[in-house]
């Protein structure tokens, strides 16, 4: 049985997907709520977090460790189920690092077709910013009921393929630091090196560091500014279809929610493999310094 | 005597292993919530202290030595309570390295986030973040000895 949860009001496009940290706090305990914590830091659910709120760890939930894949979605069903997710739950994601990782698990659930999945805008540090509730009481979670369903990667994500294809053809969003994108280092700064053999970027790609997106407090900027941000300083327009990608996949996924769902781009596809998958590729093309670059002939 | 400091370690891994693997992020939560807060003296002073660029969220470490010709080594790390797992590890290495004699903190092998038994769940940036830490506190001893 279907209990409806209301819906957050505000001027981006698809409303229903942001919700804030006020609406969290008074809707967490509906029947039809599972709030979904997902860290970079693994350890840091276990000290301190929304009451009621229930750990996600992308690294152990949603990798396949065999495939370098996500999980399948048997794996995923069963995944769901044990944290007292049904088909038609609301699931509310939110986490540490401005969301990033929030936004990454929110993307697996839309590659499995969860309808109902919103971000928590200002994730985890806004929440104990505001002085709000954090415990380290784990719940009780009632088994969901999740089916089998097929993961659907042609409308969300991106492939390396399916990238060197669309070089020239579709705008490429790159949305790591400036010295990444101009390959002046392959990671970001205070981050260990990641083994990619080589710095830049794909040719073509726009340079719009995620970060362009967040407020100080890691709440996303306003309709209008994104707008500015993405249609009119990066050329985006209103019907193209759009590829995003960063080091990991994981700022990427917090574009990606952007630009789906703030701003409504009908395509708008996550490249996870990201430069570390690209750096290092063999036979595939990259462009050295400020400049997008052309595509190659 | 490079067994003492190895033994003190090899008890903590030790500790590690003998836990079932989920049961090994709990045990390193602890070392995370009993990390020591730094000395009075550093406190405002993290500039004096040396950054691990190589962990994912700000770490500051020091070394303090005895005035002797193989100093007691004392270490001193601040770490975030948004970096946990970090700040676990920097628990780890106090507790088994802090008071030991230089010479035989340099002698622990170099691999030990991995003897903790969490490469499962840890992903491997942040577990060569936990390497440059011992690294960092093995190079800072054999400049001071050098």
């Amino acid at each position: 049985m279907t209990t409806s949860v209301p819906v957050e009001q505000s001027d981006y496009a698809h409303p229903e997907k942001l919700v804030s940290t006020a609406w969290v706090a008074e809707h967490k305990d509906h029947p039809n709520v599972v709030v979904l914590e997902s860290n970079e830091d693994t350890l840091l659910y276990s000290t301190g977090h929304i009451p009621g709120a229930i750990k996600i760890d992308w690294h152990t939930e949603l990798n396949d460790p065999v495939t370098r894949d996500f999980i399948g979605p048997e794996g995923f069903a069963k995944m769901a189920a044990s944290k007292g997710i049904s088909r038609d739950t609301t699931v509310i994601f939110y986490g540490d690092k401005s969301n990033w990782w929030a936004a990454y698990a929110l993307w697996v659930f839309t590659l499995y077709g969860h309808e109902d999945v919103r971000l928590m805008n200002g994730g985890r540090d806004k929440w104990i910013a505001e002085g709000r509730e954090i415990t380290r009481e784990v719940p009780d979670v009632t088994e969901g009921d999740y089916p089998v369903v097929e993961r659907d990667d042609s409308t969300e994500r991106a492939n390396k393929a399916q990238v060197l294809d669309s070089i020239g053809k579709l705008p490429l969003i790159d949305v790591r630091s400036a010295a990444e994108y101009t390959g002046e280092t392959t990671h970001m700064a205070g981050y260990p090196q990641e083994g990619t053999l080589r710095g830049g970027h794909i040719p073509t790609a726009e340079s719009v560091p995620w970060a362009t997106a967040a407020n100080e407090d890691g709440t996303f900027k306003s309709r209008e500014e994104l707008t500015k941000v993405y249609a009119e300083d990066a050329n985006l327009g209103q019907t193209d279809q759009v590829i995003a990608y960063c080091r990991i996949g994981e700022r990427s996924a917090h574009t990606w929610f952007v630009l789906r769902y703030l701003l409504g781009y009908d395509s708008v596809r996550n490249y996870d493999g990201s430069w570390t998958e690209w750096g290092n590729s063999v036979g595939v093309p990259i462009v050295v310094g400020a400049e997008p670059g052309q595509a190659p002939s | 005597m490079p067994a003492q400091t190895i033994e003190v370690l090899d008890e903590l891994i030790a500790d590690f292993q003998d836990l079932p693997e989920s049961d090994r992020l709990e045990l390193l939560l602890e070392f995370s919530d009993n990390l020591p807060e730094p000395p009075e003296r550093y406190a405002g002073h993290e500039d004096e202290m040396e950054q691990v660029t190589e962990c994912q969220t700000p770490l500051f470490l020091a070394v303090e030595y005895s005035d002797e010709e193989d100093p007691i080594v004392t270490l001193i790390i601040s770490a975030p309570p948004e970096a946990p797992t970090t700040r676990g590890f920097a628990g780890v290495l106090i507790e088994g390295l802090s008071g030991q004699r230089a010479s035989e903190i340099l002698t622990v092998p170099d691999d030990i986030p991995n003897r903790l038994g969490l490469t499962n769940a840890l992903t491997p940036l942040r577990l060569r973040g936990m390497s440059a830490l011992l690294g960092r506190i093995k190079r800072n001893i054999t400049t001071h000895l050098s």
